[in-house]
């Protein structure tokens, strides 16, 4: 890993402004950065900790019916913490990585980074999650942007994420053996009048709705709505793991077996 | 270079570290805190695992300067006051749960981990909480047997020696 500066700010005014820099890189739990640091496919000569700052840390919820976490809250919290409010994402956030992995990746973390295969993403945008940085208030469906890819300008951080508690949810994963991660997961939300349904780990492009498994669940919400559904295998992740195909059927699956554990 | 200082196994311990210093190095070259073990040093075997405020953390996955002001617990802080081996370390000897022991310092830091959540765990919990603890020789039927044993666990039942 080549050297850098270090910063470790107790404030977002301070971590914002330790990230002026041209070759400045905020850090949150560090369990994807340092890896990839490692490896020299990431090279930042200042890195910002944000794991530092009370005010990016915690779960609440609000008066609007929404969970609300701190952008630099990690996994093994959101776990324990939404277990009681929001059984869903605390089964998901439960399943990330390991353990060792929970007690340090953070929420902000795993959204700033967008890995197709990542587990938080399916959550915030099958929630229809707010995304809040310090500039501004980021609907899920304008933040995700493709593979790796966010709404997110250099240098500015996710200070919060704002989760609307649905009635029932659930997020079934099909985990990738090896890394961990999601061959395929399928995050479902069941509001009072309307149903998402968010893919992860299986497209190109990144994280994604399921229209069509929407507007059937909409309508019905049970498995044997989404039956005669199919997923187009076209621009799906095809790789050693697992083929486009199998992928695709992964996610009709995934959405059946989630509608049928929702809770 | 940024000088820290923690509390590493009950002792004040300061250092001058460099930003990209990992817990893991700062543990095993600076304090000659050898038994905590880099097996892969990309965060999948978990021999590195120590407690950083009490969670079990990667040390090859966090900067050292994460840490300053911390309170860390390594494999060498496991022992009983007297020397003697502590309740895990001795479970995992009596029922055989290591053979090469390159694993055994991140198992013995994780099923603390485990036990202090969870001090009744089933077979099966054992088994998932080690997801991020990969052992090469035991087949792991010892190591998740001596876990149970240091619970208190009657393990007479768990057929695999």
């Amino acid at each position: 890993m080549h050297n850098f500066d270090f910063a470790k700010p107790a404030t977002i005014a301070d971590a914002v402004a330790a990230l002026q820099g041209d070759e400045a890189q905020p850090l949150g739990g560090g369990q994807t950065l340092i890896p990839t640091m490692k490896q020299r496919l990431a090279a930042p000569e200042v890195l910002v900790s944000l794991t530092h700052i009370p005010d990016m840390q915690g779960v609440c919820t609000n008066d609007a019916g929404q969970l609300c976490i701190g952008g630099a809250t990690t996994h093994a919290t959101v776990a324990r913490e939404a277990a009681s409010s929001f059984p869903g994402l605390a089964h998901l956030a439960a399943h990330i990585g390991d353990p060792a992995v929970r007690n340090r990746g953070t929420i902000g973390g795993s959204l700033a980074n967008n890995d197709p295969s990542a587990c938080y993403p399916a959550a915030a945008l099958g929630t229809g999650a707010t995304i809040c940085t310090n500039l501004r208030e980021i609907t899920a469906d304008d933040y995700f942007q493709g593979m790796f890819d966010t709404a997110l300008d250099e240098g500015e951080i996710i200070t919060e994420v704002r989760l609307p508690i649905p009635q029932a949810a659930h997020y079934e994963k099909f985990v990738q053996p090896a890394s961990r991660f999601a061959l395929t997961g399928v995050f479902v939300a069941k509001y009072q009048d309307h149903v998402r349904v968010a893919v992860t780990g299986a497209s190109e492009n990144g994280v994604f709705r399921w229209a069509d498994a929407e507007a059937a669940l909409s309508q019905s919400f049970a498995s044997d709505a989404v039956a005669d559904l199919s997923v187009d295998p076209d621009h799906m992740i095809h790789d050693l793991h697992a083929s486009k195909e199998y992928r695709a059927n992964l996610v009709k699956v995934g959405t059946m077996r989630s509608v049928k554990k929702a809770k | 270079m940024t000088s820290i200082s923690l509390s590493v196994n009950g002792k004040s311990v300061s250092g001058d570290v460099e930003g990209r210093t990992l817990l893991s190095a700062f543990l095993r070259e600076n304090l000659q805190l050898t038994g905590t073990h880099i097996g892969c040093d990309t965060s999948q075997c978990g021999a590195c695992v120590v407690h950083v405020d009490g969670q079990a953390i990667k040390a090859c996955t966090m900067l050292a300067a994460e840490a300053d002001g911390a309170d860390v617990r390594t494999i060498e802080g496991m022992e009983n006051a007297d020397g003697s081996l502590g309740v895990i370390q001795q479970a995992f000897q009596d029922h055989h749960g290591l053979q090469c022991g390159f694993c055994t310092p991140g198992m013995v830091m994780s099923a603390a981990a485990l036990l202090k959540d969870n001090p009744n765990p089933t077979e099966g919990e054992i088994r998932e909480y080690l997801e991020g603890n990969l052992c090469r020789c035991t087949g792991y039927h010892n190591i998740v047997k001596a876990i149970m044993a240091a619970s208190g666990q009657d393990v007479s039942k768990i057929a695999a020696e």
